[in-house]
C-alpha cells in the first residue's frame, strides 16, 4: 500500500474530512516525524512502535567491483522497533494470511 | 523528550488549524490503518519516509544467555522498517 492509498483509506473512514484535508494531515504527520529524527529526538507511538537513531562508526570499506579500499564516514541511520501490540498482532497474522508485499 | 502522538496532534492543530479532537482522531487513524494493513500481510510504502515490510522467520535453535539452557525460537512474522534514501540523507546531514 502506498501513501496515496493510505490517504484514501483514512479519508473513507473519516468522512467528516475532505481527502485534501487528510492528505495535508498525513504529510504533516510524516514531516513531524522526519523533523524529530533529524533533531535526534526519539519518537514513541504507543501500540505502534518507536523510532530512534543508530550510530554507525566510520570504517574502511571496499568497492565491491574494484576491490579498492574506501573510507566510509560515521553516520546516523533511522531505526524502528515495533511496539508490543504491533509485534504480537503481526506475528498472530501469519496463521491466516500470506505476505503480499 | 520523545515525540508522541499528542505532540504530533498538537502540530496538526498549530499548523493546519484542525481542532484538538480532530487532530487526535486523524493521528490515531493514521497509525491504526498502517497496523491494519500490515496485519493483512501487506507492506506499507510511504514515499519520502520509508517502507514497513514483513518477514517470515524460520524457527531456529536458541539459548537462554543467562542459564545456557537450549530454548527453541519458534517461527514468527516480524515487521521491519526500511528508511528511504531521502530520510537517511536528511537524518545523516542534520548531524553537526
Amino acid at each position: 500500500m502506498t501513501k496515496s492509498e493510505l490517504i484514501e483509506l483514512i479519508a473513507r473512514k473519516q468522512p467528516q474530512f475532505t481527502q485534501k484535508d487528510i492528505e495535508l494531515a498525513v504529510n504533516q504527520i510524516i514531516d513531524a516525524m522526519v523533523e524529530s529524527m533529524a533533531a535526534n529526538e526519539r519518537i514513541e507511538i504507543r501500540g505502534f512502535g518507536s523510532f530512534t537513531l543508530h550510530h554507525r562508526r566510520a570504517r574502511m570499506g571496499r568497492n565491491p567491483k574494484t576491490g579498492e579500499k574506501v573510507s566510509l564516514p560515521a553516520k546516523r541511520v533511522p531505526h524502528f522497533k515495533p511496539g508490543k501490540s504491533l509485534r504480537e498482532r503481526v506475528d498472530a497474522s501469519k496463521e491466516h494470511t500470506d505476505i503480499l508485499e | 523528550m520523545a515525540l508522541t502522538k499528542a505532540d504530533i496532534a498538537q502540530k496538526l492543530t498549530d499548523r493546519l488549524g484542525f481542532n484538538k479532537r480532530e487532530s487526535k482522531e486523524i493521528v490515531d487513524q493514521f497509525y491504526t490503518e498502517i497496523i491494519e494493513v500490515l496485519v493483512q500481510g501487506e507492506f506499507v510504502k510511504i514515499s519520502g519516509f520509508g517502507n514497513f515490510e514483513l518477514k517470515d522467520k524460520n524457527p531456529r535453535p536458541g539459548r537462554n544467555p543467562r542459564t545456557g539452557e537450549d530454548v527453541p525460537i519458534e517461527a514468527r512474522r516480524v515487521v521491519t522498517f526500511k528508511p528511504s534514501q531521502k530520510l537517511r540523507a536528511t537524518v545523516d546531514n542534520a548531524q553537526a
